[in-house]
């Protein structure tokens, strides 16, 4: 006998395999889902769901798709929560202390309540890392957001109106293009190969017969 | 949270462990490469395919669910549209909001054009965000561009076109400079030299990673830049067939909200498709890595449409996705975990194969490892194997996991099991398409004029089989081709009258040779509605 397990969505009960996720128990219960279902594999941040189990207090945040069901969960999905999204210029703006004050000046009404961190559908410090922005340590700020999948749950809890997913992806953006120094050798190898540097090389790899290019594939060396 | 069976074999993979430390399994000889491919990989077999009955690849071997698909009349059939009206006009559409897409968008937009990105989910709900392992591009001293091409035309069988496989390690090198440009956070030393690590058949340290988000950042970081550029994005919106002119060039779609169900008609003076996999048509019923929208939409459109496939009948299984716990069946386990040392055991605790042979033979071997040998483990879900995975602390050193594939740590431990103690338990999983619309050197398809395509949608960069790092590099690099050129076209081609006509053609010969399936297609999504088995 398959183990079951009462869950209710939107209010209405279902009993379900008590293996299946929340997302896959959705569907067993019969949604044909089209919002709140990307990649399936907790990647994409689309299946953001905050669930209680009957008969108590507590919230729980998470993706639907990464998590099993539970006897009594009562579930709500969030697929879609607007964020507050600044456009700029990667090219034109820089790593300064106040970039985070111009693009984002609510971070500063922050209460410290902590209900985005508690509301991380994975795990991550989300107030820890607000902080870092408000300081001006843009790359402390990417290093702590990096896990983020944007799933929104934080910014729909925040008293503040902060857009946390996109203040720790400006941070990461501006890390990666500034902080961190640039490749250089990748720089170098992409000129020379546009100065044709490896035209002949590839032409004469290209001009090989299929034997030749096997015998070459089968014996080539592997590096260590 | 492994079963007490598993926990039992898991000790036998224990015992064996501190041996195995410091030594190489042997790789396989040519010859017995072949054998197992021939005898255990679905590709070489003929069960599981059919024969394209109708359109420009009849008489060639697909997929059945495939097959099926071609075999199908269109959504439209039976539909009036106005095709006068104009919901949506612009210079290039693009279709799939993927990286492929966002990429083309990038480079259209610079080109001087207006671009529209249409996408069936949201921007990104797409396989690109998924991508764990990393990028490939030959841009060290001990590498080159003609070590990339020897080792993906080699891993692709000798098959790959070879202008479009030049196009690709030539220009690997810029699109990694374009996206360090961009600000994505690839793994550097603190001088700004590259990480790069090995991966299964790539014989230099040749693979970029951003930990194991590799995809994630790169996607997000091509969507952020998409907003600021100002370029429109029509979420929720899927194609659901091309509109032509009357002298055959492609012209605009028809679109669907996905919401709504409205149509829409979207007029354009040229039109990239970037509409990525098929992994949700469970080819073989393999579980899948693939994200929900991943349904073949793009081949089908382009192929009622008249332009021809490439390599359809070769699909990628991944050797390793999860086997168990149950509700993670056929999610990826990176090959990052293979290049970092972890190796393939089997219920008696043997390494039974070299960890960084190509993906097809690794995964011919694990099924022959199950099914042959009966060496693996069984699972609710069937059948697995391990992945060794403690091995990479022991020879990287403490914290490696946690650095390098924090993601898939996560992951597994959401489910009390954690892989820097435990191995993986492993099964073969659809992961990617290595065939698809086949398409010139600048990103056009020969049959279509103004049609474009990029990304994984396309056949024939890869032969057949790709290698690992080859598609995040090929969505880039034919990407930013695909966007330039059509942008470029965009500015000289006069569009005439559109029509559908070709569906009406399309129709025709279905009903002419009198093929019939119960289903309409593009499918969009896949219809897991209490259907629990084929669900991941
Ligand atoms: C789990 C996983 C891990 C991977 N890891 C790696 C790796 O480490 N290295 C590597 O090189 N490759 C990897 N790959 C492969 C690689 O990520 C993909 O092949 C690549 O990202 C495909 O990009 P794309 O833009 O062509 O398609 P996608 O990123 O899938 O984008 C296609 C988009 O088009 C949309 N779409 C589909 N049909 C329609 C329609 N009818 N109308 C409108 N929109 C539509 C989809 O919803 C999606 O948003 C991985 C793949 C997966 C699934
Ligand atoms: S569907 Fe993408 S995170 Fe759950």
């Amino acid at each position: 006998m398959q183990e079951m397990a009462n869950v209710y969505f939107d209010g209405k009960h279902y009993t379900v395999p008590s293996d299946l996720t929340i997302m896959t128990a959705m569907e067993y219960a019969g949604y044909a889902l089209i919002k709140g279902c990307g990649c399936r594999h907790g990647f994409c941040g689309a299946c953001a769901t905050i669930y209680r189990i009957a008969g108590k207090n507590a919230l729980h945040f998470v993706l639907a798709c990464q998590t099993q069901v539970e006897d009594g969960m009562h579930v709500a999905t969030l697929p879609f929560f607007p964020l507050d999204k600044k456009t700029y210029n990667i090219g034109e703006i820089r790593p300064t202390d106040q970039v985070m004050a111009e693009f984002f000046p609510e971070i500063f009404a922050c209460v410290a309540c902590n209900s985005c961190t508690k509301s991380c559908s994975r795990s991550l410090n989300v107030m820890q890392y607000i902080a870092y922005a408000k300081r001006g340590d843009l790359e402390q700020c990417a290093h702590a957001s990096f896990d983020c999948v944007a799933c929104g749950i934080c910014a729909a809890r925040c008293p503040a109106g902060i857009s946390h997913p996109l203040v720790g992806l400006l941070a990461r953006r501006l890390t990666g293009k500034y902080i961190m120094p640039e490749s250089q050798h990748t720089k170098a190898r992409a000129a020379d190969i546009a100065e044709g540097k490896f035209d002949a090389a590839i032409d004469e790899m290209m001009a090989k017969s299929i034997d030749e290019m096997r015998e070459l594939y089968n014996t080539r060396d592997i590096e260590k | 949270m492994y079963l007490p069976h598993m926990l039992d074999f898991i000790k036998n993979v224990e015992a064996t462990r501190a041996a195995r430390l410091g030594t190489e399994p042997p790789r396989m000889t040519a010859e017995e490469k072949q054998a197992v491919l021939n005898e255990f990989h679905p590709d070489y077999s003929d069960n599981g395919f059919d024969t394209i009955k109708i359109g420009p690849n009849t008489g060639q071997k697909a997929p059945k669910e495939l097959c099926e698909l071609l075999h199908s009349h269109s959504k439209l059939t039976g539909l009036t549209l106005d095709l006068t009206r104009t919901d949506l006009e612009t210079d290039v559409l693009i279709i799939g909001g993927g990286g492929a897409g966002a990429a083309a968008a990038i480079e259209a937009h610079h080109a001087g054009a207006n671009v529209t990105i249409v996408t069936k989910l949201r921007m990104g709900d797409a396989n690109s965000m998924m991508a764990e392992g990393g990028v490939q591009a030959a841009n060290k001293d001990t590498d080159s561009p003609q070590q990339h091409y020897l080792d993906a035309f080699g891993g692709g069988h000798f098959a790959a076109k070879p202008e479009l496989l030049r196009r690709l390690v030539m220009e690997g090198p810029d699109a990694i400079r374009w996206l360090d440009d961009l600000g994505v956070m690839f793994d550097k030393h603190p001088d700004g030299t590259m990480i790069t690590t090995p991966g299964g058949g790539i014989s230099r340290k040749r693979v970029h990673a951003c930990a194991d988000y590799t995809g994630a950042e790169i996607m997000r970081v091509l969507r952020d830049e998409v907003a600021g550029l100002g370029i429109d994005v029509i979420e929720y919106t899927a194609a659901l067939e091309l509109i032509l002119d009357e002298s055959g060039q492609a012209a605009g779609a028809v679109l669907m909200n996905m919401l709504t169900g409205q149509y829409l008609i979207a007029r354009a003076k040229t039109v990239i498709i970037a509409t990525g996999g098929a992994g949700r048509m469970h080819y073989h019923g393999f579980p899948t890595s693939n994200h929900y929208g991943a349904t073949a939409d793009g081949l089908v459109m382009a192929y009622r449409a008249g332009a021809n496939l490439l390599y359809q009948d070769t699909i990628q299984i991944h050797p390793t996705g999860v086997a168990h716990p149950v509700q993670l069946f056929g999610a990826l386990v990176t090959e990052k975990v293979r290049s970092l040392g972890a190796m393939l055991i089997n219920a008696e605790g043997e390494a039974f194969v070299h960890p960084l042979e190509t993906r097809d033979v690794a995964c011919a071997v694990v099924l022959r490892e199950c099914h042959a040998h009966n060496k693996g483990i069984t699972t609710p879900s069937g059948h697995g194997v391990w992945l060794d995975s403690p091995l990479i602390d022991m020879i990287h050193g403490p914290g490696t996991i946690q650095r390098s594939i924090p993601g898939m740590l996560r992951m597994m431990l959401n489910y009390d099991i954690d892989i820097r103690t435990s191995p993986i338990l492993i099964y073969p999983t659809f992961h990617y398409q290595n065939g698809g619309i086949e398409i010139e050197t600048d990103g056009y398809t020969a049959a279509i004029p103004n049609l474009f395509v990029a990304g994984e949608a396309v056949g024939g960069i890869h032969g057949r089989n790709r290698l690992m790092g080859n598609s995040m590099l090929d969505i880039i690099v034919f990407g930013r081709t695909a966007g330039k050129n059509a942008a470029k076209l965009a500015k000289s081609t006069a569009i005439g009258r559109p029509t559908i006509g070709h569906i009406n053609t399309y129709t025709e010969k279905l009903n002419e040779t009198g093929l019939t399936t119960n289903i309409l297609s593009p499918i969009l999504l896949p219809n897991y509605v209490r259907n629990v088995n084929k669900q991941k």
